[in-house]
C-alpha cells in the first residue's frame, strides 16, 4: 500500500488506528459482518466466561492475523485455507492449555466452546479479507481491533443477562436484597438461550437506528 | 437400540445445534434467504456430520483419549494426546468435506449441482466441529450411539434452517421496523424460534 512513500509509517498513522476503531462500531463483526456469532452467544450467560472467551478470541484474532500475514507470500493459494485452520487450531490449543492451567473452573464452563474459536468464521474471515493482503503490523491492529469489536457485543450481553438473570455481576450479588423484599423477582428468562438471540437483536436494532447508514433492505 | 432412538431424537429436539448451542449460526444467517438453498445446505451438512462423527469417535476412541493406544502397546496404557483433539478433528472434517465432495461428485452430479458452494464450505461450520467436541464431551459408548448423534444433530440444524428460511421468505411481505430489518429481526425470530424448541426441554425418553 505504501511502495511509494519514502518515509516509513508511523505506527499508528490515522489509517491504522481507523484499522483499530472501526469494528468497533460502523465494521462490527457481529453486528454488521455477522461473523463469529457461532461462539457468542452460548457463552454469554454470565460475565466472567463471556469476559474470558473475549480475551481468548482478541489473543487468537491477533496473533493468526499477524502470522497468516508474515507468511502470506509463502503459502500457495490452493491449499490456503488448510494452512490457515493449522496456524489457527495451534493457537487455539495453546489458549485451551493456558485456560486449563489458570481459570479450570471457567473453562470447564465454556466447554467445547474454546475449541469452536477454530471455525468462529470472525478469524477465518478476517484472515481471507485482510491479512491475506496486508503487512503484518497493520493486520494485527485489524485483529485487535475486530477482536475487541467482538469482546464489547460479547461483553454487554452478558452483562445485561447476568445482572437481569441472576442479580450477580461476575459472580457478586449487586442487587441488594431490599429489592427481593419488595417483591422483586430475577428473570430466569434470561439465562435461557433464546434471550441471547434477542438481546443481540435488540443491539443491532439501537445501532442501526442510531446509524441509518447500517440499515438493511428487507 | 432404544438407546440409540433416543439419543437420535434427543439431538435433533432437545439439544438443538442452533437453539440450545448456537451452533453453525454463521452459515444460518447467511444462507437462510430462500427455502431451496436451505435445503440444499441442511442435506449437506446433515451428510457430513453423519459422516465426520463417527470417524472422530473412532479416532479419539483408538488413538486420542488417555490410555487409548494400549491397542499398539501395553505401555502406552498412560499416554494421554487429547490435547491434539482440536487439530485432528479439524484436518479429518476437512478431509472428509473434500473426500464427500469428490465422492457426491462422481456418483451423483445432481446433487452436486444442487449443493454446488456449499459443499466446500461445510468445513469451516462450526456445527461440524461442534457434533464432534460434543461427541468426545459426552463420552458416547458405541460408534451406533455416536452416528445416531451426529445424524439426529444434522437432522436438527436441517430442521432449523428450513424453519427460518420458510420464515424469512414471508416476512418480505411485513412491515418491519427499518433498523431491524434483515439480521435484527432473523436474531428476534431465531430467538422467538428457540423459544418454542424449550418446550421440549426435561423430555425425558
Amino acid at each position: 500500500m505504501s511502495t511509494e512513500k519514502k518515509e516509513r509509517e508511523p505506527l499508528f498513522s490515522a489509517k491504522n488506528r481507523k484499522l483499530l476503531t472501526n469494528p468497533l462500531g460502523v465494521d462490527n463483526p457481529i453486528t454488521v459482518q455477522v461473523l463469529g456469532i457461532c461462539s457468542a452467544l452460548a457463552v454469554t450467560a454470565k460475565l466472567k466466561p463471556a469476559f474470558v472467551m473475549s480475551v481468548s478470541v482478541i489473543v487468537v484474532t491477533m496473533l493468526a492475523n499477524m502470522l497468516i500475514s508474515a507468511m502470506r507470500n509463502g503459502i500457495p493459494q490452493r491449499i490456503r485455507i488448510i494452512v490457515q485452520l493449522v496456524v489457527i487450531a495451534s493457537l487455539v490449543i495453546l489458549v485451551d492449555q493456558v485456560l486449563k492451567a489458570f481459570v479450570f473452573d471457567v473453562s470447564k464452563q465454556l466447554s467445547v466452546f474454546v475449541g469452536l474459536i477454530i471455525t468462529n468464521c470472525i478469524i477465518m474471515g478476517r484472515l481471507e479479507a485482510f491479512a491475506m493482503s496486508n503487512k503484518p503490523w497493520p493486520s494485527l491492529l485489524d485483529g485487535l481491533g475486530n477482536g475487541l469489536g467482538y469482546a464489547w457485543v460479547l461483553i454487554a450481553v452478558g452483562f445485561v443477562r447476568e445482572l437481569f438473570g441472576s442479580g450477580t455481576l461476575w459472580g457478586y450479588t449487586v442487587i441488594p436484597e431490599t429489592f427481593y423484599d419488595f417483591g422483586y423477582k430475577n428473570n430466569g428468562f434470561m439465562i435461557l438461550p433464546p434471550m441471547a438471540l434477542i438481546i443481540v437483536g435488540i443491539i443491532i436494532w439501537i445501532q442501526r437506528s442510531r446509524n441509518p447508514e447500517l440499515v438493511e433492505e428487507n | 437400540m432404544q438407546e440409540i432412538f433416543n439419543i437420535f431424537v434427543k439431538s435433533i429436539f432437545v439439544d438443538n445445534m442452533v437453539f440450545a448451542y448456537f451452533l453453525g449460526m454463521c452459515s444460518y444467517l447467511a444462507v437462510s434467504k430462500t427455502v431451496n438453498t436451505s435445503v440444499g445446505l441442511g442435506l449437506a451438512v446433515v451428510f457430513v456430520l453423519g459422516i465426520t462423527v463417527p470417524v472422530d469417535y473412532l479416532l479419539n476412541d483408538y488413538i486420542l483419549k488417555p490410555g487409548a493406544l494400549v491397542w499398539l502397546d501395553a505401555g502406552f496404557a498412560d499416554v494421554d494426546l487429547s490435547f491434539l483433539s482440536f487439530i485432528l478433528f479439524i484436518a479429518i472434517i476437512a478431509s472428509m468435506v473434500q473426500l464427500v465432495e469428490m465422492v457426491v461428485e462422481k456418483f451423483s452430479p445432481a446433487l452436486y449441482s444442487s449443493l454446488g458452494i456449499f459443499l466446500p464450505l461445510i468445513a469451516v461450520n462450526c456445527a461440524i466441529l461442534g457434533g464432534s467436541l460434543f461427541m468426545q464431551e459426552r463420552e458416547y459408548q458405541s460408534l451406533a450411539q455416536a452416528t445416531s448423534f451426529g445424524l439426529g444433530s444434522g437432522v436438527g440444524w436441517f430442521l432449523a434452517i428450513v424453519g427460518i428460511a420458510a420464515i424469512r421468505e414471508k416476512i418480505r411481505y411485513s412491515n418491519v421496523p427499518a433498523p431491524l430489518r434483515g439480521l435484527g429481526i432473523t436474531f428476534i425470530i431465531t430467538g422467538l424460534m428457540g423459544i418454542a424448541f424449550m418446550s421440549f426441554l426435561g423430555i425425558k425418553l
